[in-house]
């Protein structure tokens, strides 16, 4: 009944993957879209975009970048630990994991508060003499940052998920595929986030 | 398919930290190269970055380099359809301004 119970139970090991792939698909063309955006924009505005990242703190964005890479890698290993039946090593990982992206959004809430306080924000009296690509830059990093952190705390909720389902043992070295596609969102979330850091932070 | 999928591989722990010490390496190259007023090449080298760093991330840590080949050739429909989206939009832009 559980998905546990012996060799007749239905499950779908590589099905329930492929499926966990094609949704991370369209969850990378929703990005990709901003970001093909931005590239368009970068072109027709190059010195005001140069000059609305510049007003970015790249040390903060760099701090939030090895947040995520960090919290991949522990998303990694725990399934690694629980492939190899490490159940409380399994728990301390996604752990790890789940502190980490809170920190990062926590890091998210500030420096957008430092933004929104400047008047720096769709709409904010900052960019309404600046209609010419400091107003467009802010609108994509503020879209494209906000769903990205929509996603790190649904990915945040789905490993909590995870992790009790381990608690339980519904989740175990032999049944791990619901713990497989956790991280593979998780995984997403990252790979978008290493795109969307330099073209904000970097790219100047 | 085979019996095979349902002993999927098991990644060492090692080969994990050695991807993302080359994550990291990357990250601290692409953030070198900011702002070093070399062009385009400002733009392209951190997209290039990026790339490696996403395939680091997709082969390694998403295990896609141990999944079958559909799942590889489902990567490649995907990354062709970016190439054709980015093309469409690009002469569309192009054609307007």
């Amino acid at each position: 009944m559980n998905g546990t119970t012996g060799a007749h139970s239905h499950r779908d090991y590589t099905g329930s993957k492929i499926g966990m792939w094609l949704f991370l698909f369209t969850e990378f063309f929703l990005f990709f879209g901003p970001i093909l955006l931005y590239t368009i924009f970068r072109f027709r505005y190059p010195q005001a975009f140069i000059e609305a990242s510049r007003a970015l703190d790249t040390g903060v964005g760099v701090f939030n970048t090895v947040l995520l890479l960090t919290s991949s890698l522990t998303m990694a290993l725990a399934i690694t630990a629980m492939q190899k039946n490490k159940k409380g090593l399994t728990l301390i990982l996604l752990g790890a994991t789940v502190s980490a992206g809170a920190v990062f959004l926590v890091n998210k809430y500030f420096e957008w508060g430092a933004k929104i306080s400047h008047g720096i924000y769709p709409g904010g009296e900052a960019l309404a003499g600046n209609a010419d690509g400091g107003a467009i830059f802010y609108g994509l990093y503020f879209f494209a940052t906000g769903l990205h952190g929509i996603h790190v705390l649904a990915g945040m909720v789905i490993i909590i998920v995870a992790a009790l389902m381990v608690h339980e043992g519904k989740i175990n070295s032999k049944d791990f595929v619901k713990l497989e596609n956790s991280g593979l969102y998780w995984h997403l979330v990252d790979v978008i986030w290493i795109y969307l850091f330099p073209i904000f932070y970097l790219i100047r | 398919m085979d019996a095979e999928e349902t002993k999927p591989h098991i990644v060492g722990y090692s080969v994990l930290f050695a991807v993302w010490a080359a994550l990291l390496g990357l990250t601290w190259l692409t953030v070198g190269l900011s702002g070093t007023g070399l062009g385009s090449f400002v733009i392209v080298a951190p997209f290039l970055i990026a790339s490696v760093k996403a395939f680091l991330v997709v082969d390694y840590f998403m295990h896609l380099k141990y999944e079958s080949g559909f799942f590889k050739y489902i990567l490649l429909v995907v990354l062709g359809m970016v190439v054709v989206v980015a093309w469409l939009v690009y002469q569309d832009v192009a054609y307007r301004y």
